[in-house]
């Protein structure tokens, strides 16, 4: 009973934070179960394990549950349990909210995932939701999903809320903004993004919502409304969510390559500016996924400029992590690896993305395969390795043990190695024009398909050394130190680790 | 640590209270919509629980600042809390402006062949013309036409006189507060109120006028769709404003706030200038031009 109230009750940022983590894990491994099936049903061409119908459905969920459940939470559990620690706050400002916004989430889950066992299936239509799949045609479910995103909006937006308010109102006296650790800046930023565009998501799916029951005609063009309104409301919140992914990732990598190369950060005051115009960029680049909608030409031309522009910051980043490295003593302990092959993967993920700014070369890519690669390494390679870096790095704060070495180099090389080879080839088939979102496939696509079906079920299974790592951590394991790595810098190193509330 | 005055409590079962009630919501919500008996019951179980929920946590909160809990430090971090919860309001409102936006200056003009692609036009119902306001919609048979829309300088004129004095009522009961003079503070907060109740009347008024006599209704095609999702989501708020501003007055008899301090005055009338300023878009981007 005791333990039930301790976790369903807490106020401690600590809990709260360790809530999101394994809220995290358990969404990672359920989205990644379906991705598991999605390669297993495209190992070979035909039709192999299900029908179209539910592939579908495993499309749109292994999209949903990995950005809202398994990404974003990660992100706000390392915010919970080192924000207040990196800059010397009591605990979050809003304690008793971070509770609510927590405990939101496994309800607005469970709602989404029980569409899987309703009359009539899960929502079909991709996790873009795209009208009129998702309103003229959407099974009867969507209204549950769209009630299900209305409260993970909720709890978005009184997470951001709260994690503003205590950056801004508890650094510890001292610490100016600009003396703040750049993991800190990046989720300051990203939570002006959350609430600026969490609140977007939910009026689209409300407009949505009153499309498919109350007879309005946003999405309707018999109504004078019009279907691609939809993808322009959707994509304006879509696009900085893609950067609410990425820029505390960016904040963690900040964090780790400094650590392990001995060396103060590189143009701390370029590396804030960089991110702070990513976040500003973010809003204005939204309809480059939308070249082929039949967009005016001077819009298609205004937004490839945007989204190109977006290279200069993000290139400023990659300089920066690069020159800290350059000439400092560095050590390649499993956090570092992933910082390591975080720069180097992201960047090639970076690099597809200018080739889909392209406006006529988009129209060839355009939903296909190169768009799955792309999305893949600024996703896994990016934000999924970021995390994985940051749980690597403060495992030993958190539970005062060191995580085993040799398993956490094992499970990176793996991981990094098969990574690349399940969405390496994707680049080939996208360009050799297999489609996104089909269960099955044209002859031509098939040695490729196998190779990255296979590399895909390697990096599955090669995560369970990562789960079987984080619990022999957290059972025991050999005792760390206060400051558990020789060169790390930063406040939360001063203070005792552990799940003590202190 | 360096905030030993930052009061932190150590746990609270209000969070899981309004989690229960946002679930019952939900799921309530969604069984109404599909025609399922029980839909209302399981909403009014979330709304109860809801009620219950926002008595106890602000009834604690309340509680500990009269105890004086709450510090200048915590009292700041109320203030941000509440200046991002009507950044995250805005941004709502503000897609609905961006749709409405959309649709008169680039979805009626093309489905009406005036810009973009002549064949939307030719090709889907050559017969539309293109208007704002949009009475006659592509497909009437589907999408009903409107007969009018509400005249500007009637009802919504009268409201934003309204809406704009109540904002003056409660600055002015603001300052009654600050310069402890009590009956000034009750008397505008009163007035601020009871402004807020006429306003939503001739809101409904208006409602049922446009459904009765105009035919203007949410199914009407995209100036009903519009002109009711903006207007509505911001009855909605005004109601929340007023239990807002009832609650700040029930506090104010009760003899709760000092000129010094009194977060929770300010919030809400913060919210309540939030409001008049949406209502003012509205009256020009919607009723008005």
């Amino acid at each position: 009973m005791n333990f039930i109230k301790r976790w369903l009750f807490t106020t401690n940022h600590k809990d709260i934070g360790t809530l999101y983590l394994f809220l995290s894990l358990t969404m990672f491994f359920i989205a990644g179960a379906f991705a598991m099936l999605i390669r297993a049903e495209l190992l070979r061409p035909g039709a192999l394990l299900f029908n179209p119908e539910f592939y579908n459905q495993l499309v749109t969920m292994h999209g949903l549950i990995m950005i809202f459940g398994a990404i974003m939470p990660a992100f706000v559990g390392l915010a919970n349990w080192m924000i207040p620690l990196m800059i010397g706050a009591p605990d979050m400002a809003l304690p008793r909210l971070n509770n609510w916004s927590f405990w939101i989430l496994p309800f607005a889950f469970g709602i989404m995932l029980s569409t899987f066992f309703m009359q009539g299936s899960a929502p079909n239509f991709g996790w873009t939701m795209y009208a009129p799949l998702s309103t003229t045609y959407g099974p009867k479910s969507t209204d549950f999903l769209i009630v299900s995103i209305h409260l993970l909006g909720v709890s978005s937006i009184l997470g951001a809320i709260n994690i503003i308010a205590t950056i801004l109102n508890l650094r510890t006296p001292g610490m100016t903004l600009m003396k703040m650790p750049l993991f800190v800046w990046s989720w300051l930023i990203t939570s002006f993004l959350l609430i600026a565009v969490m609140p977007v998501l939910a009026g689209v799916v409300t407009m949505m919502l009153f499309d498919r029951n109350f007879g309005t005609s946003f999405f309707t063009a018999a109504g004078g409304g019009d279907p691609v309104l939809y993808q322009h409301l959707f994509w304006f919140f879509g696009h900085p969510e893609v950067y609410i992914m990425i820029l505390p990732g960016f904040g963690i990598i900040s964090e780790i390559i400094p650590t392990f190369a001995r060396k103060k950060l590189f143009g701390y005051t370029f590396m804030v500016a960089a991110i702070a115009s990513i976040a500003f960029l973010s809003f204005v680049v939204w309809a480059h996924h939308m070249f082929t909608t039949g967009m005016t030409l001077s819009a298609q031309l205004f937004f490839m400029y945007t989204t190109m522009l977006i290279a200069v910051p993000t290139g400023i980043k990659v300089f920066n992590w690069v020159a800290t490295m350059y000439k400092g003593a560095l050590t390649f302990e499993t956090p570092m690896l992933f910082a390591v092959a975080f720069v180097i993967l992201f960047s090639i993920g970076g690099f597809s993305g200018l080739m889909l700014a392209i406006v006529p070369a988009d129209y060839q890519y355009q939903d296909t395969y190169f768009v799955v690669a792309h999305f893949h390494y600024v996703l896994v390679s990016g934000a999924l390795f970021s995390i994985m870096a940051g749980v690597y790095y403060w495992l030993p704060k958190w539970t005062g043990h060191y995580y085993n070495e040799t398993l956490g180099k094992i499970h990176f090389w793996l991981t990094a190695i098969f990574m690349n080879v399940t969405f390496f080839p994707m680049h080939f088939l996208g360009l050799a024009g297999m489609p996104r979102r089909i269960p099955d496939y044209a002859l031509q696509f098939t040695d490729f398909n196998f190779i990255a079906s296979i590399g895909a079920f390697v990096l599955g299974f090669a995560q369970l050394i990562f789960l079987y790592n984080i619990f022999s951590c957290i059972w025991g394991g050999k005792t760390a130190p206060v400051c558990a790595w020789e060169g790390a810098q930063g406040l939360e190193w001063t203070v005792p680790s552990g799940l003590d509330h202190a | 640590m360096s905030n030993n005055n930052y009061f932190v409590p150590h746990s609270t079962r209000w969070p899981m209270v309004g989690c229960l009630a946002l679930f019952f919501m939900a799921i309530g919500l969604v069984n109404i919509l599909h025609g399922e008996h029980w839909g209302p019951y399981i909403l009014l179980a979330g709304i109860i629980l809801l009620t219950i929920m926002l008595f106890g946590w602000f009834g604690t909160v309340i509680d500990e600042g009269l105890q004086g809990l709450h510090s200048p430090l915590m009292d700041k971090s109320y203030r941000w809390g509440m200046v991002w919860f009507i950044v995250s309001e805005i941004a709502f409102f503000g897609i609905f402006f961006m749709a409405l936006f959309y649709i008169r200056m680039f979805v009626v003009p093309e489905l009406g062949g005036h810009w973009g692609y002549p064949e939307t036009h030719t090709v889907l119902w050559p017969e539309f013309k293109s208007a704002w306001p949009l009475l006659v919609t592509p497909n009437p048979a589907a999408f009903p036409s409107i007969k009018e829309v509400i005249p500007v300088f009637g009802i919504p004129a009268l409201n934003t006189f309204l809406l704009l004095s109540s904002a003056v009522a409660v600055t002015w009961s603001h300052w009654g507060l600050l310069k402890n003079r009590r009956s000034q503070m009750l008397m505008g907060l009163i007035l601020t109120i009871v402004l807020g109740l006429i306003f939503l009347s001739c809101q409904a008024f208006e409602y049922g006028e446009a459904y009765r006599q105009y035919n203007l209704t949410l199914k009407s095609g995209v100036y009903g769709t519009t002109f009711f999702m903006l207007t509505g989501f911001h009855a909605l708020h005004v109601t929340v404003g007023l239990m807002m501003l009832s609650v700040v007055l029930v506090r104010c008899i009760k003899g709760h706030f000092l000129p010094e301090h009194h977060f929770a005055f300010e919030a809400v009338s913060w919210y309540w200038h939030f409001v008049d300023v949406v209502w003012l878009f509205l009256f020009v981007l919607v009723y008005w031009l």
